[in-house]
């Protein structure tokens, strides 16, 4: 007969065998663990967090390589054709790469429909390609507990990690929680943007990208304003890069090599561990909700809580700082 | 008079026409296989299982003398559905013409044509919707000139309603496609050609079963048409201006319950689009009785040909002036869809034409289509054997040996590719490879017609594959919306889908995340209508559901599955190439280590389901089974089974 605490404890080992892979850079366990980071039962869970602490600085001796980039812009604006061509161009340059394309639509029945991965160009027999869709969480959290933790746990596997996601406003925010260089691609003539940028509803981005380069002048127009903007805000540093998807694509190398100039410029481990610290509250917050986060005195609190907290820390153990605290302060939860 | 018909090689084709032309047909209707439609030779990876599949496989111009010999071309009126490579196919009959002596201002025929019914409905597209028009643009140019008794485009409204059209969205969306053909075509003919242009486009209109409805649709139709000419591009001559069309009558109210009535139902919508003398069909095509069953033998295209006769030479349809003269209902009804069609043509405009519009119209036909599909399954559109009067004594039509359907010889493929690569290892390579680069000079050239480039390669002994190759490299890859991300949630849930819902959140919770499906199309079939459905359908029961669209390689539906981390894959194939590719996606999935069931959905034969069955293949599904709730039901229960979780109330 076995015994219940026998399923878990082999769910537990299967999970920390998984992130022992992915630490060895082995993208053929890159989907399990995506399952498994996904599953929020209380076994899963518990898998998870082994998981993600084989893959934590403190387990890997330093952050992981993988470089995360947020990708996000209104609908429609051309981010899945961008994405296409950022994709041959790094599979070109030999690195790896794994989107992680984030779905808006969540419906009333709490189903979604997946469809970003179709527009993505990419040769299925290419292990060094992995795309994986996630429908959007909750809005309590920002971006989706699992989607953080999926993007902290690609990183020492894939050379670049993308987080595609829709929107304008919070999205950047979002996924600045996450990403160390954040790209917003917006298309000419999108005056939104423009305005929520002058308002200060949108946060300014690392990089700016407008697509349809091909439409001529209106792309130049839209680029000239967006970097007129940017700079009324004192942000001269932010590139502006005008790009096209139509063949032959234009901008791409030019796009490519402006993410990477950002990241150099990026202090990685106060970075890292800042959005550690932010997913491991999503995390908390997924699991208890309000109440939870109430019991800890609030957001701010909590954060500070987690700022006190050794910079190496992986997700889990931060979440279990939280439980803890959580736990002795009320004996509800 | 014909029959829609060609299957397998270019020989096997020339002798059912010629058997066709000796019963009495009058002109040659070309069905080429997926392949051939898209551009790819036999031997690409994406042919296979395709290959003389639902038509024939025409990859050169030796393959088109072979489908053509000994029929007078100078005599021959002859219809091909080609769209995406329309340009090429022309290109090879005028070929074939040439050498065998024939002038081309003799050639009559028409090519079908309409890349936007293939970006909405059709699937075989090949190029992104700009360049594709102005291919389209090209021929008709070129053609009102050099081949002036051929028609270069049929505009489809056929298919949108096989996509789940109204009346008026298939008025309004062949009417739109039509003024963008017209728009591209202004800029490429000098304007005293133009009234001409108009005057040679047609089009193949679908007839349904509501066929009093169907009159009007094709009465509505014409005075459009007319109001078009005039208004909007200053066409003054009356023959010009005289809504051409022809009508293919509904495949998707045929039903694979009791077969036999669809004889009926094809009788009564012939009957729809010639009652009136005024907008009488022209040409008009019959699809057979067992269409849903799988792909018709000569004799059921026989007893479809015999309607049609039975209509024009017993009965004394053909005597009279127009019957609805006058007629107060009928006038109504036109004046009703006039007006809902000018409306919804408005709207299409406001989204800066049909080109830009696709998206829009893709997605307005998928609800249709959703509406239509679920009044069928609540009862409340009736289908006679299907969801009322279902109780059937055994059909003597399929006892015969072959279930009543034809199977094609999977040898056919293999012998097309040897015969491909034979061809190439022949020619003069040299000549083929001159004439590749010429057409790439001219493709990049948008100020060129692309046809004398097109005509200089098919001579030299290019292959259709490298014709769309030479143009995929400089027009891009494209994947045609799906219409699917923008589908509104249900309006109301019935109790079966409620029920469903709650099912799906009981095994989720109990598998720790949502239930993840993964829809996918294998193969170049690209009759997508089902698929979107049972994607929408999931998605609505709360399922997380994964659909990339059609035209998928075994290899990619097992990535994604992987990637995606998907429970089970549902595969839906209409074009008979299941028993090639079910089995090459199982094996791919098999390979990757992906466990999950897999369930299957098409026109499939009951003795290819139970060798699928045999084979791996979790559930098999046919047009009978139209209740989507309860199919997806079946696909809870086996991840919750292959999970070992309950999806029972509790």
């Amino acid at each position: 007969m076995s015994r219940p605490g026998d399923a878990s404890a082999s769910r537990v080992a299967e999970g920390a065998a998984l992130g022992v892979r992915l630490r060895e850079g082995d993208s053929g366990a890159a989907a399990a663990a995506l399952n498994l980071i996904e599953d929020r039962s209380v076994g899963g869970r518990e898998a998870s967090r082994a998981l993600l602490e084989e893959v934590s600085p403190r387990v890997l001796g330093g952050e992981a390589g993988g470089h995360l980039i947020g990708v996000t812009g209104p609908p429609g604006a051309g981010k899945s054709s961008l994405l296409s061509a950022l994709v041959a161009s790094w599979r070109d340059a030999g690195r790896s790469v794994a989107v992680l394309a984030v779905d808006p639509s969540s419906k009333r029945s709490g189903g979604s429909l997946l469809g970003d991965r179709a527009r993505i160009e990419h040769d299925p027999g290419d292990d060094g390609v992995l795309i994986r869709s996630t429908a959007a969480g909750t809005r309590l959290g920002g971006l989706a507990a699992p989607t953080r933790e999926a993007a902290t746990a690609l990183a020492p596997v894939f050379d670049v990690v993308v987080i595609e996601t829709v929107g304008v406003g919070q999205s950047e925010t979002d996924v600045a929680e996450v990403a160390d260089t954040v790209a917003v691609v917006v298309q000419p003539g999108s005056g939104d943007t423009l305005q929520f940028l002058k308002a200060g509803i949108m946060e300014v981005p690392d990089v700016l990208v407008v697509t349809k380069a091909d439409l001529g002048d209106t792309a130049v127009r839209a680029k000239r304003d967006l970097a007129t903007a940017l700079s009324a805000l004192g942000s001269r540093g932010t590139p502006v890069l005008s790009v096209s998807s139509v063949p032959p694509p234009q901008g791409i190398d030019e796009l490519s090599a402006a993410l990477d100039a950002h990241r150099v410029t990026v202090d990685l481990p106060v970075a890292r561990a800042r959005a550690r610290r932010l997913t491991a509250l999503a995390d908390f917050i997924a699991e208890h909700g309000e109440r939870g986060l109430r019991s800890l005195g609030g957001r701010r609190s909590a954060t500070r809580l987690l700022d006190n907290e050794g910079a190496a820390l992986g997700v889990p153990a931060l979440v279990s700082v939280l439980e803890r605290r959580a736990r002795s302060s009320s004996l509800q939860l | 008079m014909r029959t829609y018909a060609g299957h397998s090689s270019a020989k096997e084709s020339n002798a059912l026409y010629r058997n066709n032309l000796s019963k009495g047909q009058t002109g040659l209707s070309v069905a080429f296989d997926l392949p051939t439609q898209t551009g790819y030779d036999p031997d690409h990876e994406l042919s296979r299982g395709e290959v003389g599949k639902v038509g024939v496989s025409v990859a050169h111009k030796g393959d088109m003398h072979a489908l053509l010999d000994e029929i007078p071309l100078d005599a021959m009126n002859t219809s091909m559905t080609i769209n995406a490579t329309a340009a090429w196919l022309l290109a090879l009959y005028m070929a074939v013409a040439e050498e065998n002596g024939v002038d081309r201002n003799a050639l009559s025929g028409t090519t079908q044509n309409d890349i936007i019914k293939e970006f909405l409905s059709r699937g075989t597209y090949a190029f992104p919707p700009e360049p594709s028009m102005r291919l389209i643009a090209d021929m008709i140019a070129f053609t009102v000139d050099e081949v002036p008794k051929w028609n270069p485009i049929n505009i489809c409204s056929y298919h949108l309603q096989e996509a789940g059209a109204t009346p008026v969205q298939e008025i309004a969306y062949a009417m739109s496609t039509a003024q963008a053909v017209l728009d591209r075509v202004r800029d490429r003919v000098p304007a005293e050609t133009f009234p001409r242009v108009f005057g040679r486009i047609s089009f193949f209109v679908n007839a349904g079963i509501r066929f009093v409805e169907e009159h009007a649709k094709l009465r509505a139709m014409g005075r459009l048409w007319e109001q078009l000419g005039r208004e909007r591009y200053g066409v003054e001559d009356e023959r010009f201006l005289r809504f051409r069309y022809g009508v293919q009558v509904n495949s998707l109210g045929l039903t694979e319950a009791q077969p036999e009535n669809n004889v009926i139902r094809i009788a009564l919508e012939a009957l729809g689009v010639t009652i009136g003398r005024d907008a009488r069909a022209r040409a008009l095509q019959l699809p057979a009785w067992n269409e849903a069953l799988g792909l018709p033998r000569p004799w059921d295209q026989q007893w479809s040909l015999r309607i049609q006769q039975i209509l024009a030479f017993e009965t004394d349809l053909l005597e009279y002036p127009d019957i609805f003269e006058g007629s107060k209902v009928m006038d109504g009804l036109v004046d009703e869809l006039l007006e809902g069609s000018r409306a919804e043509m408005a709207v299409v405009a406001e989204h800066g034409g049909a080109v830009q519009a696709v998206d829009y119209m893709k997605t307005q036909l998928v609800e249709s289509h959703r509406a239509r599909i679920g009044a069928i399954e609540q009862g409340e559109l009736k289908v006679v054997g299907q969801n009322v009067f279902t109780s059937t004594e055994p059909s003597p039509l399929r006892e015969g040996e072959d279930a009543g359907i034809m199977t094609v010889d999977a040898k056919v493929e293999q012998e097309q590719i040897d015969a491909v690569l034979e061809w190439r290892a022949a020619r003069d390579q040299s000549a083929v490879d001159q004439a590749l680069q010429a057409l790439e000079v001219v493709a990049r050239d948008e100020s060129m017609n692309i046809m004398p480039a097109t005509l200089e390669a098919a001579r030299a002994g290019a292959t259709t594959g490298e014709w769309a190759g030479v143009l995929r490299g400089v027009f891009g890859e494209y994947r045609a919306p799906t219409g699917v991300s923008d589908a509104a949630a249900p309006l109301a849930a019935s109790e079966a889908l409620t029920d469903l819902q709650d099912r799906v959140e009981r095994v989720s919770e109990a598998l720790g995340r949502r239930i993840k499906i993964l829809v996918g199309k294998p193969g170049l079939d690209g009759h997508s209508n089902g698929a979107e459905q049972i994607a929408v359908r999931a998605r609505d029961s709360g399922m997380d559901v994964v659909y990339e669209g059609i035209r998928l390689t075994p290899a990619r539906i097992a990535a994604t599955a992987v990637q995606e981390g998907v429970h089970v894959v549902g595969l839906s194939i209409l074009s008979g190439s299941h028993r090639e590719l079910i089995p090459d996606v199982v094996a791919a999935l098999r390979e990757r280590g992906v466990d999950v069931p897999v369930v299957v959905g098409g026109i499939i034969p009951p003795a290819d389901e139970r060798e699928m069955l045999a084979d791996g293949v979790a559930r098999v599904y046919t047009p009978k089974d139209f209740e989507i709730t309860r199919i997806m039901g079946d696909i809870v229960d086996l991840v919750a089974e292959r999970h070992g979780v309950t999806a029972g109330a509790t």
